[in-house]
């Protein structure tokens, strides 16, 4: 199985490429927890010119919480810079359902109201449950359903892909 | 059967009663969710729509000012509904039992009650009734009961510790003052205890200090030199008339001068040491104004993490 993953180092470079004189000039980064937040750091430091990252744990925002609750640690949002009026780029590591982009948007807006908010991911593995739909996409990937793409970083700070089995979902 | 009522069958906080016994991960998960609390409250919108359309009762069998009022406005962060019912001065007042009370606001779709009453173990007999009568879908959350358990002052009194000195495994504390009396000692010593805090004193006269208080692993002294001497944290406790039955004291005076928190005394502690206070404080009494107020003192700081400790509460236990 692991051989058909793709490489996230070839694919974050994709997405860079995508990204590379795209973005507004003065654009600013926001990723999700955990995999998007690595990303936007990478993304921060690769892209030319002055692109500043933030983090974003949007545990608080979901729509699961009657269901799922609020199980592992929740990250603290942190966005050193201001929203009101600026130029967004949300990052994320796997789009998916869409739930999670959901979530940041609202999350996002009571920060402040952006001029615009851009959507990049890796990986868009379809399924969508909402409208939403990315601007900038590394490569588009078929994952079975049941199944969670995880992106994970070693020591070094090299990301790879891995497939795990989704965790059950408590009954709604 | 279950063995710890406050947790349901897959170890989630299911109600918060007591600190007593409330395992360590359960304790960790807390805190380290008050962590992103505390910078929501730093944001323009201090909302997340955690539980929006919840209907949350304040039941305040006793009164309270700031632990009302932070339970208030913690909820109202998280999007809920708050009622605060002053039970004093209403039903029970004409004859209505606690249990037909809670009825009652069941029957009123209620999904969680913060309770704080004279005696203790009510919170205990409140979340046991609803867990009997098959709803136990309505959370519980013990605001204080009478001398035995105020879990959440005891959690955000953690939450401060850990703030400031990050390492508790290396920590010296003193609790001083109405250690008889006091609810907010006891859900302290259970927590530090739990994350493993190495020595714990209490620091009293021997008539308010309870006489199992070796019991709970703390180390007892009657001279406050030498119970603050070293400490890295020195807690100050409320003296609290209203619960003492005979005279425990010759006077509110005389008690300032062998226990009150001054300058003086206060430098015998750490250089570096962190001063508390559950509050109210009794300037003159427990401790002096130039304390309360000076360099060491995190006594208001406490009040604001006591508001997202009481998110995070919250937030965990609507989700379970």
């Amino acid at each position: 199985m692991a051989e058909q993953l793709p490489d996230a180092e070839e694919l974050l470079a994709e997405l860079a490429r995508q990204m590379e004189g795209a973005i507004a000039f003065d654009a600013r980064l926001i990723g999700i927890h955990s995999g998007g937040a690595w990303l936007a750091e990478r993304l921060s430091a690769m892209l030319p010119g002055d692109h500043p990252f933030g983090t974003m744990d949007v545990s608080f925002y979901r729509d699961d919480y009657n269901r799922v609750g609020l199980k592992s640690a929740v990250k603290r949002t942190s966005l050193p810079f201001d929203v009101d009026g600026a130029r967004l780029v949300l990052i994320d590591d796997v789009l998916y359902t869409g739930r999670s982009v959901r979530a940041a948007l609202n999350e996002l807006f009571d920060y402040g109201r952006p001029d615009s908010v851009e959507l990049a991911v890796l990986i868009d593995r379809g399924g969508r449950e909402l409208p939403i739909e990315p601007t900038y996409c590394a490569t588009r990937l078929i994952v079975a359903v049941g199944m969670t793409l995880v992106l994970q970083r070693d020591p070094a700070a090299r990301l790879s892909l891995a497939l795990e089995a989704a965790k059950p979902q408590a009954p709604a | 059967m279950n063995h710890n009522p406050q947790l349901n069958r897959d170890g989630e906080l299911h109600h918060l009663l007591t600190l007593e016994g409330l395992p360590r991960a359960n304790v960790l998960h807390i805190l380290d969710t008050a962590e992103s609390f505390v910078g929501i409250a730093e944001r323009d919108v201090k909302k997340v729509p955690l539980l929006r359309g919840k209907s949350i009762f304040n039941l305040f069998f006793e009164n309270s000012t700031r632990t009302r009022t932070t339970f208030e406005i913690a909820a109202k962060r998280l999007s809920a509904d708050v009622i605060n019912l002053n039970i004093g001065a209403s039903s029970t007042s004409k004859g209505e039992s606690v249990l037909d009370t809670i009825d009652n606001l069941a029957a009123m779709q209620a999904d969680m009650f913060v309770v704080r009453h004279a005696q203790s173990g009510a919170a205990h007999m409140i979340a046991a009734h609803l867990n009997a009568t098959s709803r136990s879908h309505i959370h519980v959350i013990n605001a204080g009961d009478g001398r035995h358990q105020h879990p959440t002052q005891g959690l955000l009194d953690l939450f401060t510790i850990r703030h400031y000195k990050k390492d508790l495994t290396r920590l010296r504390v003193a609790i001083v003052g109405d250690v008889l009396h006091s609810r907010v000692a006891r859900s302290l010593i259970a927590g530090l205890t739990t994350l493993g805090v190495p020595e714990v004193r209490v620091v009293a006269p021997k008539t308010l200090i309870p006489t199992a208080a070796s019991a709970m692993g703390v180390h007892v002294h009657n001279d406050m030199r030498q119970g603050v001497k070293d400490c890295d944290v020195v807690v100050m406790l409320r003296l609290q008339n209203e619960r003492m039955r005979g005279a425990l004291l010759p006077s509110a005076g005389e008690f300032f001068k062998h226990y009150g928190l001054t300058e003086e005394k206060l430098a015998l502690a750490q250089p570096d040491a962190i001063v508390m206070h559950p509050g109210p404080m009794n300037r003159g009494v427990e401790i002096d104004s130039s304390v309360a107020d000076g360099k060491h003192s995190v006594i208001l700081p406490q009040v604001t993490f006591g508001i997202a400790v009481r998110m995070a509460v919250m937030s965990i236990l609507g989700g379970t």
